[in-house]
């Protein structure tokens, strides 16, 4: 899965919804993985407005990617920067996470992510 | 009419083999009327477009749109794939969830094929081409596939556009989970079956994964209840739902309770697509679930 994808995925555990702990999971043991996209400055561009940046920053540095600015850019800022545009496709679109634990800053849990697919089934305790 | 995903590599012994209901959503999502609603609800302004003074207003942020329980793939293949024929843009980032994990598998490869085929066929690549904002090509972007409990995984008022074809058909009761789905972590036998999941499965696991896709419970309402009840917490402000029934889940009751739902409401709930017509009943249909 796309490392975006985290942007979208909060721990299942009903109790951690409320927290703000549970969001963003945290990326553990992660096998990391580069697909062939062709850049697009408009996904990139029209994604902005709807990312947590925030999160996206603690999941960029998790992952040992340079750390992302403290603000987002601007869309015009983001359309005539190349490079930011770039580190975004890259991180965003290109980056899958391959195997590995998402883990809930909340409870703790750990989801394993095996061949690309993450497991968020919960056992039978925590439903 | 746009081509239909090909899932030729899907286990059917133990994932859902697209169907009537899996066609009529295709052909629902592609009719005239329900891409000239999407392109309304998530406007989009080509960059390639010479933008004449005034300028156009900006583009709506990239729709997300998941389906749970994709099974084959099918759907969220032809979701991804013609997303541009679909929403007028490109930018769409699409999500599956199943509880299956063959189901996962499967999906994430339908996809990839419809969408490397959308692209030209050329499979370099792998999601995301080059073709210009302008032309009716264009595939969206598949973040991935999850094994999940519905949407409970998913962060609360995120998803643009939920696409459900439920387990409708009514049964005397739930299916319990197929133990090789349990992950309970603290299993002295984890490590065995682990092993096991991803190589082989008995007939009995296999019909029990089935089961999964088409056994609803009472009425073959109970967990496409459980959906219409998450719709406030998942769905976002635009959001909307395509969610399938059949007759004897006694769609009309449905429509009206969901127009009743107080939270996050007032709710809008309509049959947008149907088959099997018989005698005035529809044996099949789509409900568009969205909010004004």
């Amino acid at each position: 899965m796309k490392v975006l994808t985290l942007n979208f995925l909060t721990c299942a555990v009903k109790s951690c919804k409320s927290s703000s702990d549970s969001f963003p999971l945290h990326p553990k043991d992660a096998e990391l993985v580069s697909d062939d996209v062709n850049l697009n400055p408009q996904l990139l561009v029209n994604l902005l407005p709807r990312i947590d940046w925030n999160a996206l920053r603690t999941t960029s540095t998790e992952l040992g990617f340079p750390q992302l600015p403290e603000q987002p850019p601007s869309a015009e800022e983001l359309e005539a920067d190349e490079k930011m545009l770039k580190d975004l496709h890259t991180l965003l679109m290109e980056t899958q996470i391959n195997e590995g634990k998402l883990v809930c800053g909340h409870c703790g849990h750990e989801y394993a992510v095996r061949e690309g697919i993450a497991n968020f089934l919960l056992p039978s305790h925590l439903v | 009419m746009l081509p239909t995903p090909s899932t030729s590599h899907v286990p059917y012994e133990r994932v859902y083999e697209p169907a009537e209901d899996s066609f009529l959503l295709l052909d629902t999502l592609s009719s005239p009327s329900e891409i000239a609603f999407l392109s309304r609800r998530f406007p989009s302004v080509p960059s390639t477009q010479k933008q004449p003074p005034p300028p156009p207003p900006p583009s709506s942020p990239t729709p997300l749109i998941l389906e749970i329980g994709p099974g084959s793939g099918v759907v969220l293949a032809f979701l991804t794939a013609h997303a541009h024929a679909l929403f007028a843009r490109r930018d769409v980032l699409t999500l599956g969830i199943d509880i299956n994990r063959f189901a996962c598998v499967a999906t994430a490869q339908t996809v990839a094929t419809a969408v490397t085929e959308a692209e030209g066929g050329n499979a370099s690549e792998s999601g995301g081409g080059s073709s210009s904002s302008s032309s009716n090509k264009g595939a969206g972007y598949l973040l991935g596939t999850a094994q999940g409990n519905l949407a409970s995984a998913v962060r609360p008022r995120q998803v643009d556009v939920l696409v459900f074809n439920p387990p409708y058909v009514p049964t005397a009761e739930l299916p319990s989970l197929p133990r090789q789905l349990g992950n309970d972590s603290d299993d002295d036998n984890k490590v065995a079956r682990e092993e096991k999941k991803t190589t082989t499965t008995t007939y009995e696991e296999d019909s029990a994964l089935l089961a999964l896709s088409y056994a609803g419970g009472r009425d073959g309402m109970e967990i496409t209840e459980r959906v219409i009840a998450a719709l406030p917490a998942v769905l976002s402000d635009r959001g909307l739902a395509y969610l399938l029934l059949c007759a004897q889940n006694k769609p009309d009751e449905v429509k009206g309770r969901i127009r009743g739902m107080e939270e996050g409401g007032p709710w809008r709930a309509e049959t947008v697509g149907a088959s099997g017509r018989q005698a005035g009943w529809e044996k099949l249909q789509i409900v568009r679930i969205w909010r004004e």
